[in-house]
This record gives C-alpha cells, structure tokens and sequence, in this order.
C-alpha cells in the first residue's frame, strides 16, 4: 500500500483539513464579519468531501483494497455511507445557523462567529476518521478530535449561562466516557498485544478471558456515552436543551451516525467472532433507550429537551437494527440513520422557525399552541415529522422502522422485536401531543416571525423526503445501505 | 382490464385533498365532485366486476421495492366494502356542508385522504401494502376527531389514536414473520398457505389484537363511545360507516383463511366475548341519555353479531356477518345523520331536550322510523337479512350462541324504540325543539338514497349477495376442515311417512249417491 493510493482514498478529509486550517487562518485575521464567508466556503467544502465519496458509494469498495496507511484506515462503502450523511448533517449544521445567530435567542452577542464554521468542519474531519478507523488509535484520535470541537460549539455562547452549562456538562461527561473507552482499549490491548481491529480480532479467537471481556464492557461502554444510549444517556437532555439549537440539530444528527457507525464497525469488525457477548449488551441498551427514551419524554414542556429524549429513543431502534448481528440489520440501521438524520433536521429546523416579530425563539409546548392557524406551513411540516418519528405510515419513518422490524424478525428476534414494537406506543403518545398542541388547541399567537429562505428549502427539502414521495428514494438507499452492510461483513 | 380503475380511485380523491388544502374557500365543492366521481367510479367498478369470474378482479401490481410491492385487486367481498366506503363519502361531505364553519379545506382535505386510505385497504393485495392503508387512517381521523371534534375531544382522539395503534402494531410484527416464513407478501398466495398450528395461536392473537380493537369487541370497545360522541357528525358516520368494518374484514381476509386451526381453536374465545358484547352493550345502550352514544353502544353490539357470524365456520353465517356489515354501515350511518341533524338545530344530544319532533318535523320522523326499524332488524330492511343469516349460521354451530344472541334483537328493539319514542312521539315538551324547521333539500340528498338501498338490501338482497357468494363458498370450503365441532346436534331426522297437516282420507262409498 504506497502513500499515493492511500491519500487518494482519505481525499475527502484531506479537503477538510486543509479547508479547516485556511480557514482558521482566515478567522483569525479577518474576525467575525468574514463569518457568513466562511460559513459558505466551510459549506462548499463539506459539499467537496461529500462528493468525492459518490464514486466509491456508488461503486462500493470493501476488502483490502479499502486500507490506508497501513492497517490505520479502513475507507469502505460503510465509511463512505456514514461520511456522507456526515456532511449532509453538517451541511444542514451550517445553513441554519446565521439566522439564528442573528436573533436575540443568541445573547448580547448579535452575529455568527467566525470560528462557528470552522468548529464544524473539525467536528466533522474528526466524526470523518472516526467512522473510517481501523485502530484502536485512529478511533480515539477522531473521537477526540470530534468531541473538543463539540464541547466548544455547545458553550459557543459565552455570555448565555444555559449554553455555558451544557458545555461544561458535556465537556466533563464527554471526558469521562472517553476515559473508560480509552481504559477499555487499554484491556484489550494488554490482553491481546495489538491495537488495529484485525489482529485484536485474531487475538480474541474463542472464548473471551475475563480481562478481554472487562475490556469489551469498557469500550462498549464509551461508546455508548457517545451515542446516549441508556444507562448512559443522562447528559444529552441537558445539552441539548442548553446548546444553541443549530448546535442541537448538529449534536442530533451528525455524531449521532459516526458513534453508530463506529460501534457497528467495533462489535463486528473487533467482536466479530464473540457475537452472543455483545449482542446481549446492545440489546439491553435498544431496549432501554426505547422505553426511558419515551417515558422520559412524556413529561417534556421544552421543545429541545422533548426531542432529546425522542433521539434517545430513535437510538434504541438503531441499536436493535445492530443487536441483530446480521447484514440485514446492519443495512436496516444505516436505512434508518438516513431516515432518522432526516426527521431530526426537519424537526429542529422547524422549531428554529418558530420566531417572534422581533427574531426570538420560542421553544415550549405553550409557545405553539394553535400554530395551525397561525402559521399552517410549519405546522403541516412539524405533523408530517411527528407521526413520522412516531412511525405511522404512509411517512417515511414508518419504513425506517419497517426494516428494522423486519430485519429482527427474520433473525429469529420475535420477542424483542415485540417488546420494542409495543413499546413505541408509548413513544407515540408525545409525538402525537405535538400536533394536539399544534392543532386542537386555542392559537396563542406567538409564532408570527419570518424565517428565512435557507429555513424554508430545508424544511420542504425534509418535509418532501419524510413524505410519502420519499419511497421513490428506498430502491437506491437500500442498495447503498446493502453495499454498506456488506463491506462490514467482508472480514468475517 | 387494463384501465387501472382502483388506482384512479385512490387518485381522483387524492387530488382532491391536495386542491381542498390548496384552495380552501371552494373545498366544499372540489369534496363533492372528487367523491361523486369516485362513486361514479365504483359504479362502474360493479358493473364490469364479473360475477361468477376469477375470483381476484382488475389487478394491478408493481414492485416497489424489496419487500413490499404495491398490488391491488379485489374479489366480491372487497368490492361490496368499497362500494359502501364510496357510496357514504359524498353524504359525508353533505352532512358537513354547513356544520363545518372552520378550516373547511384542511377537513375536506382529511376526509378525502380518508377515502383513499379505506378504498386502498379494501383493494390491497400485498399484506404490508394492507398494513399501511389500515394505520395510514389514524392520522386523518386523528385530526377530524381533534380539531372538529366535540368539548371532549382531545381526550377523544388519544383514546382512539392510541388503542388502535397498540392494536396493530403487534400485528406488523405477525406480518414479518409471515413473509420470512412463506417467502411472498402476497395476500392471494399467503391465504392459501398452511401456517404450523403451534404458531398459527401467537398469529392469530396478533392479528385478533388488531382486529379486535377496530371491530370493536368487547371488552376493547371503550374507545368507540368516546370517539363516535366527540366527532363531528360526519366523522360519526364513517367510523361507524366503514371503520368499524375493517376489523371484520380483517377477520375474513386474514385470521380465517391463513390461521383456520387456530380460528377453529378459539372459536369458543370469540363466541363468549360476542355474547357477552350482545347482551352488555345493548343493556348499556338502554340506560343512555346521549343519542350517539346509544348508538355506539348499539354499534358494539352488532358487531358482535358479525364477529360469532364469522367464527361459525359455515357460509350462512359468513354470509350474514357480511351482510349485517353492509347494513349495519348504512343504518348506522343513517341514524347519526339523523342525530346530526337535530344536533344541527339544537346543538345537544341530550335525548330529553326533544320530544314529539314527529309534530313538528314529520319528514323527518319518517325517516328516522325507517332507520329505527331497519336497527330493529325488521323484515325488509337490510339488517333483517343479516340478522337472520347470521344467526342461522350460529345456530349450526352452537344453539346456546345463537339463544344469547338472539336476545340482542329483542334488546336491540327495545332501546332503539325508547330512543324513537321519547325523540319523536310524545308531547312536545321543549318549547326550542317544538319550534324545529323540518329537513332541508340538502339533508333529503342525505337521507333519501340511504333509505333507498336499505329497503333494496331487504327487499332484494341477490344484488348484493351475488358477487360475494363464490368468495364466501371458496372461504369456507377452505377452512371447512378445520371448523370445530357442533353442538347443536342437527341430525336431520326420520322424514314422516306423510306430511304433518295430511288429513286422513276416508272413503265414502257411494258419495255423491243421495
């Protein structure tokens, strides 16, 4: 494997790095009044990187020829999968952010700051390497790189006390996950002498010692942190509800799809061979977040924080797509991951439209009380989202689930698949108070701000793929998810 | 046939929804056409459905993606529901043409996806295409609960939105595990497959679950008084219409042709929840002050007559749940159609704040009468027949069934007589209600075509019983096999040597000598 064939495959985080370093040059010579500038150039980038993982999407590479650097990097259909709804995410991340930024919901401090656009981008360089790692020390070096970009762009309101908060919040839970996943890493390589993924495979051939299963707790345990699945889930309300809501919708989406992605590529590329020992952990964890997930949420006032536990929630599906072990339930949690960053950014877009005259934002049920009246084409665009998140068909995220039912069914799963099934009405329930807020109940008039165009296309442009129209996409969204999947399973 | 009649169906009341969303001040209008073209439609649907053809008509399919395809067709038991969902809409609409003064487009809009949605799942040939359409419909009648619902109406519309959905979704998990196990979601192909008994029980309990709560049985019924009481009058009329009859659907298409052993198995489950239902809902009907809630209650304890007609496992009884679902649609569509328009008037559905609307109101009463009467099951109208079949065919199977049931119709005369006599006879003790204007030309349009095929149902009910008639015997040859035994012991007796009135004949020699 020579350098040129391997910085061939790692081109689009190399456009990221470089567009990040010019950049950050940039900012700190030209301040805050370049930030829309830069937030378009950050935008064409990510756009830049996306494209260059079509031809490998669309072609889907896997094996040997993937590697780069050695053994460090992995550049398959799957990372190339969840790199592009990365920076789709991310996209999204930095579209609704000057709008928001401009209006009184962000403090004293009027205007987007420059570094913004550049914390996205390392955000999303770091969440880039994670899903691509192929070693214990790549994993940990995107995943840090990744977390201290977030951590900033949760307090990136420095004067708000709530933002403030949900940064230290994160910064100090966020910490300590990554020390059990790093001593988690520790275990295992002390117990298998290797850090890249195939050798610690080979190594942990057969049963596992104790030590090897200590290490297998820890990592799957910081992983978990990472993608707040219960127990490990108690931070991300708190953060979601104080970071800036672009920052929320970013937090929702994009690392979201990397730590999945990442602890699918953990437990069948590294726990391949000790399914029943992981399997188990990760089904306890589906099914937990999908219960806590929606009874935590039922008695919800605060918009963010409902849609918090909603994404705790929508992870317990994700995980019983993974739970399943097999290459249908892999490629049914990728189809969902796409689905599921869709609603989210709908959803978070539309509560960023839900603006005073003067820009405020509103942010709890009483706020939009008879938003139908008021303003129908959000409140259409929110309904179409609820009861997709609750997964009603004919909506798009009635086939989400649709396939990752079916995935666990065929895999001989019936009871959980029950369990989890049933346990969705309760999730229902919250989602459907959305629209009884929305609809049935007396206007209260608030809502009545502008939104700006970059809203609107969003919205319609989530709206339009929540919809029934988005099945026209399902042909070719599940044979990328299938290539995907299949590039996971290649090793084994 | 090439022309893709049922999709155009499905289509034409699409568009109109879109254009009632879009074009909100002409909605009324836009509702009434798109519904009458599409009664139109199934007009002609009826007359090119060829009795005595293949039993699956006008298919059309096309594979949409892995897993489902999009596949409709219909045999005569789909093509007689359609036609009752196609045939209720446009009165709907009429029923709301005035009641409706708030964000009429949006309801149209509602009702006409309604349409779609109840056409698709009559019409579906694919089991998760079937699965879509069924709980696609909480949404839009979510909201006409909710939105235009009554003073109750949101504790309404969770009640309903939530039983039904924890009904159903058990069911999709059944599905899965059907389609893995038969390899085809094909509902043709899947009705003819033998499922394991062992696993057919947990099928069928899944599917019962869904079923169940739609149809509704008792002890799952609670939700229907709330909702048919909360919902505006025309929302009444379709739940009553046609939403309740997707649960006997379901049971014909589904739970008796794939899981036959284990529909034979708990044949006595059903029975006793239908007697029960008989009895209780229809003592409980008695003691209501509240028209619609009556008739829900009424609603429950006809459909619990469908529900032993079905699992009597012979084509009478069939026959008869499938002809009380026909009549039963139009009666009881009827009678909140006649409370909706008293309810227009006065605005309560207190039965005491009426009285002697027959002095004021004689068209009216006339009407109303009829629908009483056709509730009662009296000879000539469309419930008799079902009624009768119905019973028949639970009397082969269990006579102490058929007793218990049969107390309904004694019951049923009795509460829906109490309701005729203190709304209509009577002196006019309401000085407000006295004072009624009798029906408009608009609520004749609603009125008269429903009691014209009511007493067509009961006067001529070939017309309706020939396009199902080789569906039902297929069904029934099918699990035939499986039905469980009877009790009711109908060894046919010795026939006697002669008829039992023969009168002796005695020879008179020499008659006619005197």
């Amino acid at each position: 494997m020579d350098f040129a064939s391997s910085f061939a495959l790692v081109a689009p985080e190399l456009v990221l790095t470089a567009a990040g370093l010019v950049l950050l040059l940039v900012v700190a010579w030209g301040g805050d009044k370049l930030a829309r500038t830069v937030a378009i150039i950050a935008a064409a980038a990510l756009f830049a990187a996306g494209f260059l993982t079509i031809p490998g999407l669309h072609s889907g590479v896997d094996g040997p020829d993937s590697y780069a650097f050695g053994t460090l990097m992995k550049i398959d259909s799957f990372a190339l999968f969840a790199k592009a709804l990365i920076y789709l995410a991310a996209i999204g991340a930095l579209m609704v952010a000057p709008a928001f930024f401009a209006s009184p919901a962000a403090g004293k401090e009027r205007g987007m700051r420059a570094e913004y656009p550049v914390l996205i981008l390392f955000a999303s360089l770091g969440m880039s390497i994670m899903v691509s790692a192929s070693d214990f020390m790549t994993l940990y070096l995107g995943l840090e790189l990744n977390s201290l970009a977030a951590y900033v762009l949760a307090a990136i309101l420095r004067e708000d006390q709530r933002s403030a908060e949900a940064g230290l919040k994160y910064f100090v839970l966020g910490a300590l996950a990554s020390g059990i996943l790093l001593y988690g890493i520790s275990l295992l390589y002390g117990f298998t002498g290797a850090t890249d993924f195939a050798s610690v495979r080979t190594a942990l051939d057969g049963d596992l010692s104790t030590g090897q299963l200590f290490g297998l707790i820890f990592v799957m345990s910081g992983l978990a942190f990472k993608i707040s699945a219960v127990p490990f889930h108690m931070w991300t309300p708190d953060v979601y509800e104080g970071a800036p809501t672009p920052v929320t919708a970013f937090f929702a989406t994009a690392p979201k799809v990397a730590a999945v992605s990442l602890t699918a590529r953990v437990v069948f590329e590294v726990f391949g061979g000790q399914v029943l020992a992981w399997q188990q952990i990760v089904m306890f964890a589906a099914l937990a977040s999908i219960v806590f997930g929606a009874l935590g949420a039922i008695g919800q006032q605060n918009l963010k924080r409902l849609l918090a536990y909603s994404s705790i929630n929508n992870i317990g599906f994700i995980l019983l797509g993974l739970a399943v072990a097999t290459a249908d339930g892999a490629s049914a949690m990728l189809v969902y991951l796409f689905i599921y960053v869709a609603m989210s950014i709908g959803s978070f877009v539309a509560l960023l439209m839900l603006r005073s005259p003067d820009g405020d934002l509103y942010e709890t049920f009483a706020d939009i009380s008879g938003l139908a009246v008021t303003r129908p084409a959000i409140a259409w665009a929110l309904l179409i989202q609820m009861f997709s998140l609750a997964g009603i068909p004919p909506l798009l995220g009635f086939y989400s689930k649709f396939v990752v039912f079916q995935a666990t069914v065929e895999a001989g799963l019936v009871v959980f698949a029950a369990i989890a099934i049933a346990a969705s009405v309760i999730g229902a329930f919250y989602y459907i108070k959305f629209v009884k807020v929305m609809f049935f109940d007396e206007p209260a008039g608030l809502v009545t701000g502008k939104s700006g165009t970059a809203h609107w296309v969003l919205l319609a442009l989530c709206a339009a793929i929540i919809s029934p129209l988005g099945y026209l996409l399902t042909p070719s969204l599940t044979d990328l998810a299938d290539k995907a999947a299949a590039a996971l399973f290649v090793a084994i | 046939m090439d022309f893709p009649i049922l999709t155009v169906m499905m289509l034409v009341p699409l568009i109109g929804a879109v254009a009632c969303l879009l074009a909100a001040p002409a909605a009324r209008t836009i509702a009434l056409g798109a519904t009458l073209v599409t009664f139109g439609l199934g007009i002609v649907l009826w007359a090119s459905y060829e009795i005595g053809g293949a039993q699956w008509q006008f298919h059309e399919s096309y594979e949409l993606v892995a897993g489902f395809s999009y596949a409709v067709g219909i045999d005569g038991i789909s093509l007689m529901l359609i036609m009752l969902s196609v045939f209720l809409m446009p009165i709907c609409i009429l029923a709301s043409w005035e009641a409706i003064t708030k964000r009429v487009g949006e309801y149209m809009a509602a009702f006409l996806f309604m349409e779609v949605l109840m056409i698709g799942t009559f019409a579906a040939q694919d089991i998760f295409l079937f699965y879509i359409f069924f709980e696609a419909g909480l949404i839009p009648m979510y909201l006409i609960i909710g939105v235009w619902g009554g003073d109750n109406r949101i504790y309404a519309s969770y009640k309903f939105f939530l039983y039904t959905l924890l009904g159903s979704v058990l069911m999709l998990i059944a599905m899965f595990w059907m389609v893995a196990q038969a390899g085809t979601s094909d509902i043709p192909t899947l009705m003819q497959y033998d499922f394991p008994p062992g696993a057919q029980l947990w099928l069928f309990l899944a599917f019962f679950a869904s079923f169940a709560v739609k149809m509704p049985m008792w002890p799952v019924h609670t939700w229907l008084p709330d909702a048919h009481v909360q919902a505006p009058t025309a929302g009444s009329v379709i739940l009553a219409g046609v939403l309740l009859k997707l649960g006997g659907y379901g049971f014909i298409r589904f739970s008796l042709p794939m899981f036959p052993e284990a529909s034979a198995d708990l044949a006595w489950l059903i029975f006793t929840l239908s007697m029960v239902a008989v009895v209780y809902t229809s003592l409980v009907a008695l003691v209501q002050h509240d028209m619609k809630k009556l008739i829900a209650y009424s609603s429950v304890a006809h459909m619990a007559l469908v529900t032993a007609g079905l699992f009597a496992f012979n084509v009478q009884g069939i026959e008869g749940a499938m002809m009380i679902m026909l009549g039963h649609g139009l009666v009881s569509a009827a009678l909140f159609l006649c409370v909706g328009v008293i309810y227009d008037r006065l605005h309560t559905r207190e039965i005491d704040r009426y009285g002697g609307l027959s002095i004021n109101m004689p068209f009216y009463a006339v009407f109303f009468l009829l629908f009483t009467m056709a509730a009662v099951g009296l000879p000539g109208t469309s419930n008799f027949v079902g009624e009768f079949l119905a019973l028949a065919g639970i009397y082969q199977a269990s006579s102490w069934v058929a007793l218990i049931c049969t107390t309904g119709i004694i019951l049923g005369a009795g509460y829906m007589l109490y309701l005729y006599r203190r709304v209509a006879f009577g002196t006019q003790k309401n000085e407000d209600a006295a004072a009624m204007p009798d029906m408009t030309p608009r609520e004749w349009a609603m009125m008269a075509p429903i009691a014209a095929v009511v007493l067509w149902m009961g006067v001529y009910p070939e017309s309706f019983l020939a396009p199902m008639r080789a569906d039902i015997a297929a069904l029934d040859a099918q699990i035939a096999a499986a039905a469980p035994a009877s009790e009711a012991q109908l060894a046919a007796g010795e026939p006697r040597p002669e008829a039992a009135n023969a009168v002796e004949y005695e020879s008179h020699e020499g008659e006619g000598e005197h």
